[in-house]
């Protein structure tokens, strides 16, 4: 049977369940809910504190309408991370280099602030379609590129997650498998090989937390456009 | 002293013998209600245990995520067996 490096995406089944099913679940379980006590047991504090700075990090731009979005984004935001953390431990399955998930997350929500800028204010929301200054013989060609621009923003949000878990993942990958072949013949090259190794997974570990921010901060930033 | 007989339902895990362990299955509640009881009960036990502690350390969650990466071991191993000693990877 011919296996290649890019199994490692393909869901793995056992008993009929689905890994991505579990791998899914986790963050529910890693994050249990504050209790009415006084003060919560070490995990709650730490977690609430976070996604507490975060929440508000994120909400100042935004206008009082735009804050019935907090909820979404933290949670949100909080399961991508999880998501994307989890999936660097060995033999896990990370379920945010499905293109279908990530896309499921972006079309949606991006959709939403279009449909509510053009809702509430459709004005301003074409718009934004010309950008202030323009000579006006480049007008048209500058609304279509504008338009397109507009459509493809969902598309670069979720292909710019799964691109860069995917390729992480991959990486890593290759690298271990060139280290493990080098070690019984070049010894030093190999351990060059396992430093680079090790580099590489620190900034996995940093493209993991930062891409789960980048997908939210460019959704609170079609947010404000649009609220 | 003997001890109060317990009926075989109603004793727990680690106190069943081996020899009993089919008929323990058979007194489980296996509907779906029954197993999201279980899982539910199991996880609170857990959380209780080693997380909701005064002084909780890291070892409540590195345990947790261990346990997740045998499980997906295990969930992978179908596929990861061929790997074992492959010519060319």
């Amino acid at each position: 049977m011919m296996t290649s490096f890019f199994d490692q995406f393909a869901s793995p089944y056992l008993l009929g369940i689905p890994l991505i099913l579990v791998a899914m679940l986790l963050p529910w379980l890693l994050f249990p809910a504050p209790t009415s006590r006084w003060i919560n047991n070490r995990l709650i504090t730490v977690q609430t504190w976070l996604t507490g700075r975060f929440t508000n990090q994120l909400m100042t731009p935004l206008n009082f309408s735009g804050h019935k979005w907090a909820l979404l984004f933290a949670s949100l935001m909080v399961f991508l991370i999880t998501i994307n953390l989890l999936g660097l431990l060995p033999y896990t399955f990370t379920p945010t280099t499905q293109l279908s998930l990530n896309m499921g997350f972006a079309v949606p929500l991006w959709l939403a602030t279009v449909i509510i800028g053009m809702k509430n204010q459709p004005t301003i929301a074409l718009g934004h379609l010309l950008p202030e200054g323009t000579p006006i013989p480049l007008i048209p060609a500058l609304i279509i590129i504008e338009t397109i621009s507009l459509f493809i923003r969902p598309l670069a949000l979720g292909v710019r997650l799964t691109a860069n878990l995917t390729a992480g993942h991959l990486l890593i990958q290759l690298i271990a498998t060139a280290v493990f072949v080098l070690l019984p013949m070049m010894p030093a090259v190999a351990i060059l090989t396992a430093s680079v190794l090790f580099l590489l997974t620190l900034l996995e570990v940093a493209v993991a937390m930062i891409q789960a921010y980048v997908f939210i901060l460019l959704l609170s930033l079609y947010l404000q456009e649009n609220i | 002293m003997a001890d109060k007989a317990v009926s075989l339902a109603e004793k727990k895990l680690m106190d069943v013998k081996l020899g009993q362990l089919p008929a323990w299955l058979g007194t489980r509640d296996f509907t779906p209600n029954g197993v999201v009881r279980g899982i539910r009960g199991g996880y609170e036990r857990y959380y209780n245990k080693y997380i909701n502690v005064k002084k909780g350390g890291i070892g409540g969650i590195a345990m947790f995520l261990v346990g997740y990466v045998v499980l997906s071991y295990a969930w992978e191993y179908d596929h990861i067996k061929h790997d074992r000693w492959r010519k060319y990877h």
